[in-house]
């Protein structure tokens, strides 16, 4: 535990600083986007066991949501990513239910299908601006009174919501309904007979994950101004698996660190190899199925427990 | 004439195109189910590869001078081979755990195959020609039929039902049979099991090779076209369920129908008309309509 809690520090402190570091900060909010993204999808597949390959639909819309909400009702960024969350989340519970009717393969499938349906509703939708899509959605004042056009302002708005998802989804990993999570990734059949209404679980948990990644879709609109397909489209939704398997499915800081990585190299690769960006990160899938599927994370830890265990013999 | 306010030159015409769209549907989730069946692995690559199918034609005929019949043979080879040896090289190692596994691993081939593609081909498409012999059109009193249409719905029937053919009725098959339901006592029998798992993830790739050629004249050749089709064909086999070849088979043109024939009255639905009925299946008959519950 003590380890975990010394993670945390170094989360926070290092969250704190880095906008003095002199990193390009629209980069440190995009990759604190997408690792609330990736700790989201994680809570699925890391502690639930369900493998989603259509979150792009929940990061994507509630973007569009969110874009949508500040740009033509005027609404203040407050109550635009809260009316985001919200509709990623009802979404989510639309897909949830139907994709928990089956399992495993199946249930991967699934979301991958209503997820490609919902990108092709926002290709035809006249509100996301098809091809186009949104642009110039306007950061806004934050409660009235802060004003988001400084990029400081904004990173720490988008550090404190990243903190918050990323809390939250530690506090429901560690309660009693995260165990029975755990107990249906481990069982299922087990954690049924043992009376858990399984589905009723599942279906909760996907919500909470559609709603934070959708959390993190509205932050990231609201951070670039602009909203594109790109975020609802299927090559998104495993870029998010990539980001979480090679920092570490399960871990609780694992998503942090590969969507960092992945973004950094998405970030430094695109430039000088153009689109072979797309067969590396392709073959990065290859490399972390094949070898390394305990991820960054995942392979320091046991590294870590190694070297204890060899201490105490 | 018209039918429900269509007429009846025009309704015929996307039933046509929706039956050709349904072959390769049927060819596709049928390579793909007789995969999972003994490997117990969504091929997510699938796409690519017929997309691989449909490059072959395109470059026997620009580098070679090969036409449209020497591809039909060539594609399923070369691409098969190609997967077979993707099978020995990659796959071997991931049959032991969690079939998320082969999902993800075959996610990041198909990612590899596709940006190599767009590296040499750009995201734009080739025209391929129409083969000679299947020129122009018949017409069959009630409708003018593209010949080449038509030998596609009929081509990639002949194609499913030798697949059914070989599976159920004959010694190979029945060997590919047992090692599905039990590849341990299959092996116990003396099947050479990891032979028939190489062969058979070959021979499925080569029906996704034999669908891009087929295809290839048909639409533009593009990267891009692998990725379009496969999750519309995850979908016809969450419908269909993977159990039975003729469910693969009736599912796949059936849905193709559908989407064609929703093109005509409510075109702005079309894309999405399938996966509002994978919706609708899966509230009213979780399994899939030709599916078992497991």
């Amino acid at each position: 535990m003590n380890k975990t809690y010394a993670g945390f520090a170094a989360l926070i402190a290092l969250g704190l600083i880095a906008p003095y570091s002199g990193v390009y900060p629209i980069f440190l909010m995009k990759a604190l986007c997408f690792a609330l993204f990736a700790c989201a999808f994680n809570l699925l597949l890391g502690f639930t066991g369900l493998l989603s390959f259509g979150h792009a639909a929940f990061f994507g819309t509630a973007g569009y949501a969110l874009g949508y909400s500040v740009k033509q009702w005027g609404f203040s960024p407050e109550f635009g990513i809260l009316f985001a969350v919200a509709f990623a989340a009802l979404l989510g519970w639309l897909i949830g239910s139907l994709a928990i009717r089956r399992q495993g393969i199946y249930f991967a499938m699934i979301t991958l299908a209503l997820a490609q349906m919902i990108y092709f509703i926002c290709l035809q939708a006249k509100f996301t601006g098809a091809e186009d899509g949104l642009q110039g959605v306007p950061r806004g004042t934050l409660f009235g009174f802060i004003d988001l056009s400084s990029d400081i302002a904004t990173y720490y708005l988008v550090f404190a919501l990243f903190i918050t998802g990323f809390l939250l989804i530690y506090r429901t990993v560690h309660s009693p309904f995260g165990q029975v999570l755990k107990a249906i990734r481990e069982n299922e059949a087990r954690a049924l007979s043992l009376g858990y209404d399984v589905d009723k679980y599942k279906l909760l948990a996907f919500v909470i994950s559609a709603g934070l990644a959708g959390m993190a879709g509205a932050t990231k609109t609201l951070v670039l101004g602009f909203e594109t397909l790109t975020d609802v489209n299927w090559p998104q939704s495993g870029e998010v698996v990539l980001m979480t398997l090679i920092g570490g499915i399960g871990t609780i800081f694992g998503p942090v660190v590969g969507a960092f990585f992945i973004t950094t190299m998405e970030n430094e690769l695109a430039d000088k190899v153009g689109s072979w960006v797309q067969v590396i990160l392709g073959a990065t899938f290859v490399i972390c199925v094949l070898a390394f599927r305990r991820g960054i994370v995942g392979e320091l830890s046991a590294l870590f427990s190694r070297k204890k265990s060899a201490n105490a013999d | 004439m018209e039918i429900f306010g269509v007429p009846i030159q025009a309704f015929l015409g996307q039933l046509l195109l929706g039956l050709v769209n349904g072959s390769f549907y049927a060819m596709l989730s049928l390579g793909l189910a007789v995969i999972f069946g003994l490997l117990n692995i969504i091929n997510f690559s699938h796409g690519a590869l017929y997309m691989m199918g449909a490059y072959v034609a395109f470059l026997a005929l620009d580098l070679l001078g090969l036409g449209f019949w020497w591809s039909l043979a060539l594609a399923p080879l070369l691409v098969g081979g190609f997967g077979m040896l993707i099978e020995r090289l990659l796959m071997r190692w991931i049959y032991k755990l969690d079939h998320l596994y082969g999902l993800l691993l075959t996610f990041g081939l198909a990612l590899m195959i596709e940006g190599v593609y767009r590296y040499f081909f750009g995201v734009s498409g080739q025209p391929y020609p129409v083969p000679d012999l299947l020129r122009g059109a018949t017409n069959l009193g009630f409708m003018i039929l593209p010949n080449y249409r038509g030998f596609v719905v009929l081509a990639s029937l002949v194609i499913c039902l030798g697949t059914w053919y070989v599976i159920e009725r004959t010694r190979l098959g029945a060997y590919l049979r047992a090692g599905t339901e039990n590849p341990l006592l299959a092996q116990a029998f003396g099947v050479n099991v990891p032979l028939m798992v190489t062969l058979t993830f070959g021979f499925g790739v080569g029906l996704a090779a034999i669908g891009g050629v087929l295809a290839a004249p048909i639409i533009q050749i593009n990267p891009l076209m692998g990725s379009n089709i496969i999750i519309t064909v995850f979908a016809v086999v969450v419908i269909g369920g993977m159990g039975s070849i003729i469910g693969s088979i009736v599912t796949g043109l059936g849905l193709g129908v559908i989407e064609g024939l929703t093109k005509v009255y409510y075109s702005e639905a079309s894309s999405t008309v399938v996966f509002v009925i994978m919706a609708i299946v899966l509230l009213v008959r979780p399994a899939g309509l030709f599916g078992r519950e497991k």
